[in-house]
């Protein structure tokens, strides 16, 4: 129903509407970033298109599966036509204008144009994307951490953010690791957070000794 | 320690010679007999626990029986700190705050896996555990636990107050699911 609305696309912006697909029925547009903002208007304003429904907006970080790493994706529907496209950009971390960003890859940011002034419904979405992933949303009228606090380095959804890594705010007691009975040194649970490298190799059915993760 | 909760709370000896017509204690014992059935409780309950929770508080397991029922909503008033539920490393400074609000003899109780040691999450987000932060008297595993077990827990809590025990305690299961097991 909606190849429409992708014939459309194509026909308006031509060159900048860099492929289209409709896998699965879901009809997809990967677009130049740089006309983000624009496209999204066109596809709210254009009688055609009216998309006035914004559905999510997110991002996925294809760190060494592409190039460039990010994609920000974005799914609106039309309430009136009843029908429903989405649109994906593909950014990269930009070179930023703060030197000392440069040095430090865990916060330099990726930067697209942000679509609250199309769709107010854009706000948190984009907040929680440039939370998680560090995408930052140009022209966003509250760029804030929604979900993290502002004492957190890094973005965690990121696929160089190593999941384990806590950020704590209060200092941990210093007796927070002991055993409890009726725990044994091997057994149950040690009330803590338990490494990998600290598992004990442990015995299958067979009887063959396998080694605790991560003591290769 | 815990799997002697019966056992221990028949062996506290708190009142001598009451068949004479008179009796001797020490005053730490009443005193804590006294706070041991008067738990004043703050819940700090944040995720899924909290379903269980108001099992334990409604009139089916009935909370009220063991003189822990009243919930009070100022830190400052209240004995006992459940916590209920999933902490995350943003809300632990919150959790510290109540924690260090609460008076003297204070009393904490750790109501699932999840305060506990963090449950399955172990992740950039959640505090794998409360007593990083806040000393814990009683973990109650489960997820979520059983009222009975937290009934348990309770229990073993107001056996250790009776006792002047303040090290932690587990709550084991009732059945020990490799024994029942075997027999089957
Ligand atoms: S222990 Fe289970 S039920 Fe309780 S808060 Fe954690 S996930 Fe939810």
């Amino acid at each position: 129903m909606s190849t429409k609305v992708l014939a459309r696309l194509e026909q308006a912006f031509g060159a900048s509407i860099l492929e289209t697909h409709d896998q699965f029925g879901d009809d997809t547009a990967v677009v130049d970033p740089s006309r983000w903002l624009e496209i999204a208007r066109f596809l709210r304003d254009d009688e055609a298109c009216s998309m006035d429904h914004f559905i999510d907006l997110t991002a996925v970080d294809y760190l060494g599966r592409a190039e460039p790493r990010f994609e920000v994706v974005l799914h609106v529907r039309s309430i009136e036509k009843l029908h429903r496209v989405r649109l994906k950009a593909r950014i990269d971390v930009s070179a930023s204008d703060d030197a000392a960003d440069d040095a430090n890859a865990e916060t330099a940011l990726a930067r697209i144009d942000s679509l609250v002034s199309v769709w107010p419904g854009a706000n948190w979405f984009e907040r929680e994307c440039f939370d998680m992933f560090g995408v930052a949303f140009s022209g966003h009228p509250d760029l804030r951490r929604i979900l993290m606090y502002g004492e957190f380095v890094g973005h965690p959804l990121r696929k160089d953010y190593d999941a384990s890594k806590t950020q704590p705010l209060v200092e941990y007691r210093a007796a927070a690791n002991e055993k409890l009975p009726p725990f044994d040194q091997h057994e149950g649970m040690s009330f803590g957070r338990q490494t990998h490298a600290q598992r004990p190799a442990a015995r299958n059915l067979l009887g063959f000794e396998t080694p605790g993760l991560g003591e290769d | 320690m815990s799997s002697s909760i019966s056992a221990a709370a028949t062996t506290t000896l708190v009142l001598e010679g009451s068949e004479q017509g008179f009796a001797t204690t020490r005053f730490e014992d009443v005193l804590n007999w006294a706070r041991k059935y008067s738990l004043f409780q703050y819940p700090f309950v944040t995720a899924c626990c909290a379903m269980e929770f108001m099992a334990l508080a409604s009139p089916r397991f009935d909370m009220a029986r063991f003189g822990a029922e009243a919930p009070r909503f100022s830190p400052r008033q209240s004995d006992l700190l459940w916590v209920v539920g999933t902490i995350s490393q943003r809300q632990a400074p919150v959790l510290k705050t109540v924690y260090d609000q609460m008076a003297d003899p204070k009393y904490v109780l750790a109501f699932g896996t999840c305060a506990s040691s963090g449950g399955f999450y172990d992740n950039y987000t959640t505090l794998a555990g409360i007593d990083k932060i806040v000393p814990v008297d009683v973990y109650v595993p489960g997820c979520p636990p059983r009222p009975e077990s937290v009934i348990d827990g309770l229990l073993m809590l107001q056996d250790k107050i009776a006792r002047g025990d303040r090290t932690a305690g587990v709550v084991k299961p009732r059945f020990d699911p490799v024994q029942l097991r075997r027999k089957a």
